[in-house]
């Protein structure tokens, strides 16, 4: 199934998706261009996640439409869905690494698990793969002797192991040493250039992805409230963007939870005590 | 407010939607079985963590169990000048009751909890999901393996169970306390039958070896993903399996033994 | 060896140690070597009483188990007890006028039939009936009679 040559691998059209009683999504439309590496930003809680959920057909819309290679992902039956799955990769912010199996075995589980390759083929290539990650030589570890960098860098191995057309980052620099962060973005810029992927990078941590990606969007409550290039949104002079870009702590974006008027609450306190 | 009788209406609902979901749930298993097959070594790898290693606990516990039943229907036996019956007493109390149930309990406690917990945690760090998004089927690759492991395992261990008590008993009755070896043997041969007795027994344990795994599996695969859903899980598997088996084992004997 | 190889061949052993334990069941602690369903001939024998009797209950000649009750009726027409036995192949030879006796094995033991073999030269084949049979001693009746002095028979 070779995807026609459009310049947007994909594509969400008005996408609308709710959770229990929560409106997560609310008519986003977004894309992402070939070989490119395109962030999603926004505070926690937006649905950056459940973005990616989507594209990867885990969860369907409940309006709106998502195009992954031209073709609408909710309509796939299963075993559709999983042949394109088979051309996505995923980086999950644990990594998700199989704990019963070696970094080796974890690397060689989706070429083991869908293609018919000898062992030393299969062998050449997850060294291959680690060598890309600088992990060649811990292929004996098992998972819980990683820190969280390697783990993470194990796990993109992993999800390059059957050369994806594109692959999707969630939240890949939480909680990494200063050394890994830059080790960690400089595999997302390589990869993505050297393996002409198309990379989506779901993250809040606003200098990583302006140093990296080519294009942005900024969700808030469920909507994009900005788009364009890093440099662009840097300067931009709507004032949601300006606060999230720049981390302000007050702005369009309250510092305080919504609350009765400070002074009338005290005073409540007293007579109520009273 | 919420009134009691809403609240056992929601109870009620809430127990048949997750009988459902279980059902299902098995349905799902059930069609990745075939897949499995051709696959040996990861049933073979399954088999070891739920079957061998619950060998020491199981050996132990039948051991025990057979030494006290010799001892206490030894002293009962002996008033009435019957103490050539320990034999049949001792192998129908175990072959019948003692060595699936017990057999089932014990399986429950110690590969049915770590089934459960096994793959909660594989839910709870994203294993699955990130085995979903790789294209492989959780069901098919993690938990089909388990399930018939655990089937396959159970049986094993409660015949296991049912011959090291009979030892256990042989032991205690002929070494210690003396019974005639020859009457020991004689009497239990007369007495127990291969199909009413031994057989039913295994269809027994192989009832419960479905019905314990399924449960641990499905707790597991359905266990809230964070470490405190996990342990909830852990303990409902543990507690559901034990009233599930101890509940069917009323209505299976009633159904075996009973008279026809 | 590497792990793989090392849990291959545990579970094997806990097969192996499995099915040895399957063995030991069949073949020293229950009766799988003698008489085994489906082969052997079956006698018909009608009492008038046949006290604790049960289906599976041993079917013994000079003591030795040569078959089991394979199912015990009613028979509305004669009201007597109809038994079905199933005799192992190659106890062949009981004479025709072998008598049936349900006896107990023991005061409190379980119930059997007795097969006591007559004299006739003509031996019993499938399906057919053992006329002689003496019922079951039910101890209240015994008990009854001995109290009240109608020990005659």
């Amino acid at each position: 199934m070779r995807d026609r040559g459009s310049t947007w691998l994909a594509e969400l059209q008005d996408v609308s998706f709710r959770y229990g009683t929560r409106q997560i999504l609310d008519g986003v439309t977004l894309r992402f261009q070939r070989g490119r590496v395109t962030a999603i930003m926004g505070p926690s809680g937006t649905g950056k996640t459940t973005l990616l959920r989507l594209i990867g057909g885990q969860i369907h819309a409940d309006r709106g439409r998502v195009q992954v290679a031209g073709r609408d992902v909710a309509r796939l039956s299963r075993a559709q869905l999983f042949e394109l799955r088979k051309r996505m990769g995923m980086l999950f912010q644990s990594g998700a690494l199989f704990t019963g199996l070696s970094v080796y075995d974890n690397v060689a589980f989706p070429l083991r698990e869908h293609t018919a390759l000898p062992e030393a083929m299969i062998r050449d290539l997850v060294l291959m793969k680690l060598q890309a990650v600088g992990l060649r030589g811990a292929r004996h570890l098992m998972p819980n002797q990683l820190s969280g960098g390697m783990a993470r860098r194990v796990a993109l191995a992993r999800a390059i192991a059957l050369d994806p057309m594109m692959i999707m980052y969630d939240e890949p620099f939480t909680g990494l040493d200063p050394i890994t962060l830059g080790v960690i973005m400089k595999l997302i810029r390589k990869l993505n250039d050297t393996l002409g992927l198309t990379s989506i990078v779901v993250s809040h941590d606003v200098q990583e992805v302006t140093a990296i990606a080519d294009y942005v969007y900024l969700l808030s409550g469920g909507r994009v409230v900005g788009e364009g290039r890093p440099a662009e949104l840097l300067g931009s002079s709507s004032g949601w963007v300006r606060q999230f870009m720049h981390g302000l702590p007050d702005g369009p974006v309250p510092f305080h939870y919504p609350a009765p008027d400070y002074g009338a609450d005290l005073l409540d306190g007293a007579r109520e005590s009273a | 407010m919420m009134s009691s009788l809403q609240r056992l209406g929601r109870m009620t609902l809430r127990f048949f939607a997750r009988l459902g979901r279980g059902n299902l749930f098995m349905l799902r298993v059930l069609a990745g079985m075939p897949s499995v097959l051709p696959r040996f070594r990861l049933l073979v790898a399954q088999v070891y963590h739920v079957g061998f290693l619950s060998l020491p606990i199981i050996v132990v516990a039948s051991l025990n169990v057979g030494m006290v039943l010799g001892l206490q229907m030894y002293n009962t036996l002996v008033d009435f000048d019957a103490e050539s019956a320990l034999g049949p007493v001792v192998a129908l109390s175990l072959v019948r009751e003692l060595g699936p149930v017990v057999a089932a309990l014990l399986f429950a406690g110690r590969a049915g909890s770590a089934l459960t917990a096994e793959i909660g945690l594989m839910k709870a760090t994203e294993q699955l999901s990130g085995m979903e998004m790789m294209a492989v089927d959780p069901v098919r690759r993690i938990v089909a393996p388990r399930l018939l492991a655990g089937i396959f395992a159970l049986p094993l261990l409660a015949i296991l169970f049912s011959a090291v008590g009979i030892g256990g008993g042989y032991f205690v009755g002929v070494g210690l306390l003396g019974v005639d070896e020859g009457a020991f043997w004689s009497q239990m041969q007369d007495k127990v039958d291969w199909r009413e007795d031994v057989l039913n027994g295994i269809i027994k344990s192989a009832v419960f070896g479905v019905v314990v795994t399924w449960i641990a599996v499905f707790e597991g695969y359905e266990a809230e993903p964070t470490a405190e859903g996990v342990s909830q899980a852990t303990t409902r598997s543990v507690v559901f399996s034990s009233l599930a088996v101890l509940g069917l084992d009323f209505v299976l004997t009633a159904f075996m033994f009973g008279e026809p | 060896m590497n792990k793989t190889a090392v849990i291959e061949v545990l579970v094997g052993l806990f097969v192996a140690v499995g099915v040895a334990a399957l063995f030991i069941l069949a073949f020293k602690v229950s009766n799988l070597r003698s008489v085994g369903d489906g082969e052997g001939y079956v006698l018909y024998a009608r009492f008038d009483n046949v006290g604790g009797l049960k289906v599976m209950s041993p079917v013994r000649a000079g003591g030795v188990l040569v078959g089991r009750v394979v199912s015990i009726d009613y028979d509305q027409e004669t009201y007597e007890a109809q038994v079905t036995m199933r005799i192992d192949a190659h106890y062949d030879r009981f004479p025709v006028d072998t008598t049936a006796s349900i006896f107990t094995a023991g005061l409190l033991g379980e119930q059997y039939v007795s097969l006591e073999p007559g004299a006739e030269e003509d031996y019993l084949a499938d399906g057919d009936e053992i006329q002689l049979t003496q019922s079951a001693l039910i101890l209240e009746q015994v008990v009854g009679k001995f109290f009240y002095g109608q020990m005659t028979q």
